[in-house]
């Protein structure tokens, strides 16, 4: 499958989308609402749950699955109030010195104007900023898309993981093909897609994700046991580490992107 | 330094007294030398040109205090995207800068600090590699020296020529800002048109105190795609300075030619005694 190709499966109605990861890799997941300060953001569902004996704080992105539900999580596409529930739901994980798992999948942050108003971009940076000193490990999985600083904003992690035909990217291909183009028709997107390299392996190679998960959604159920495993190989890794660690390791995890000439 | 220097012999030979600029705004012209006289603000209309990053240097340091750090990085075209290359040597050689950010030490009014320069003259100031990697230098160089940061921004967003590692800068940068914040140590941020994008969702709004120019343009998504999502005219003042302290992100806006005295003003106060 070339870049499209991958695009377009990773945006496939049908593909299982976050709350399907939830229920099928954490125990006993109690959902936990609301950011304190504003409102419910239900594109963004966190909560609490076990993954084997660990406690553990779940974040999960969520597209809906059907017209309703896609209404309702306004398809995926977090507010502010989602990055501020997700944010203390984080803290909260710190204080109780448990793991945060997120499931990452949005088209990108909403660009709407009532997000704008409540300060999208501060929302954001607050959460990438506090991701950067938490005192507890977060893995991140991208299960679909992970477009652009609204999927950062969950991923400033530990380690991330990505499936096999998901996709990670700083701008949409569509933006990128119109602002390069003008025009974002499907040979444009196309082109784009591959120019900024956003596939599973080119994470892999670049280094932005630690591991390709192979997809099996015919089996589904297996697939979340395999995620499960890993995800408490991971949990259990960092449990041998101090909270200094955590932190510096997550920092030179970061620290260490970026392609550039030296004198 | 001797930018300063050549900047000091552009503005003040004849020729800059009699070549004018024409404001974007109003059609006014104006000399170069009249124009530098007044902070860059149109004198007839108010209207703020754009300034690179030497030039606010210049405004803002004190005489011969700036000195250069983490200079010598250039970018690459390491994704080979179409026309990449072509638009770094167009903006080297248009801005004679190595890349969209200057960074250094300085002071004002003999407060000593780390500052960076962001330049929208070198293709929108967008972020890459380079921009992050001397960005998260300097905040690593002030948090060992304990020096507070003022960061001035601009951009267009994160630097999609490269890809997902331009995204990756904004982690690694929020990061150093971190580290910088845990040490006590005091960083301001002063907004300037434009400040969009993957700027605005990191570094840009991590500072404690956050400041912008007046009518700076201040957004995530850009105005044509919050547009088209919301479907409904927008207000005229919508992502400017003014709209952002009013919905409460920005502290204070202040006009160009008052900055320098707050900036001095805000690193005193924040002085701790050793
Ligand atoms: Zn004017």
């Amino acid at each position: 499958m070339d870049s499209y190709e991958k695009l377009k499966t990773a945006r496939k109605n049908g593909r299982p989308t976050g709350e399907a990861y939830v229920k099928g890799i954490i125990e006993f997941p109690f959902e936990l609402h609301g950011d304190r300060r504003f409102g419910d953001d239900l594109a963004i569902m966190g909560g609490v749950g076990f993954i084997d004996k660990h406690p553990v704080t779940f974040l999960a992105m969520e597209k809906g699955t059907d017209l309703p539900s896609r209404l309702a999580r306004n398809f995926g596409c977090p507010k502010p109030e989602g990055y501020r529930k997700a944010l203390r739901l984080m803290k909260q994980a710190e204080k109780f010195h448990r793991p945060v798992i997120c499931f990452v999948d949005t088209l990108g942050a909403y660009p709407g104007a009532d997000a704008e108003e409540r300060g999208q971009g501060q929302a954001i940076a607050e959460s990438i900023m506090e991701m950067m000193g938490l005192r507890t490990p977060v893995i991140s999985i991208v299960i679909g898309e992970g477009g652009s600083g609204g999927a950062l904003a969950l991923a400033s992690a530990n380690k991330v993981f990505i499936l096999e035909n998901a996709v990670y990217s700083v701008i949409s291909p569509e933006g990128c093909a119109s602002i390069l183009w003008k025009e974002s028709t499907p040979e444009n997107v196309a082109k784009a897609a591959d120019c900024l390299h956003i596939t599973a392996q080119d994470m892999k190679s670049l280094g932005v994700a630690e591991k390709v998960i192979r997809e099996d959604f015919d089996h589904f159920d297996k697939m979340c046991a395999g995620i499960k495993l890993r995800l408490l190989d991971t949990i259990e890794e960092f449990a041998a580490m101090s909270e200094e660690e955590i932190v510096e390791q997550r920092y030179q995890r970061f620290r260490k992107f970026g392609v550039f000439d030296e004198k | 330094m001797s930018f300063i220097n050549d900047f000091l012999e552009k503005v003040s030979t004849p020729s800059a007294k009699v070549q004018h600029v024409t404001c974007k705004k109003c059609n006014h012209e104006e000399t170069k030398y009249n124009l530098y006289k007044n902070n860059y603000i149109c004198p007839n209309c108010g209207y703020y040109y754009r300034l690179g990053a030497r030039s606010r240097l210049e405004l803002l340091c004190d005489k011969n205090s700036f000195h250069e750090l983490h200079n010598g990085l250039t970018s690459k075209d390491f994704l080979e995207f179409p026309g990449y290359q072509e638009k770094l040597d167009k903006a080297m050689s248009t801005t004679r800068e190595e890349d969209a950010v200057v960074c250094g030490i300085a002071s004002v009014a003999g407060n000593e600090f780390a500052v960076f320069v962001m330049d929208s003259k070198f293709i929108m100031a967008s972020m890459g590699s380079v921009v992050g990697e001397k960005i998260t230098r300097l905040f690593e160089y002030a948090t060992e020296h304990k020096l507070p940061v003022i960061g001035f921004t601009a951009s267009g967003g994160a630097r999609m020529q490269e890809g997902v590692l331009s995204l990756m800068q904004m982690a690694k940068v929020s990061g150093a800002v971190k580290n910088h914040s845990n040490a006590g140590l005091l960083y301001i941020t002063v907004l300037t048109d434009p400040t969009t994008g993957g700027v605005t969702a990191s570094f840009a709004m991590q500072g404690d105190i956050i400041l912008s120019e007046p009518n700076a343009l201040v957004g995530f998504a850009g105005r044509r795609v919050v547009e088209q999502t919301t479907k409904s005219k927008l207000p005229d003042n919508f992502q400017s300075a003014e709209f952002l302290l009013e919905h409460g992100f920005v502290d204070a806006i202040v006009p160009r030619a008052e900055l320098r005295d707050t900036l001095a003003e805000l690193l005193t106060i924040h002085k701790r005694s050793v």
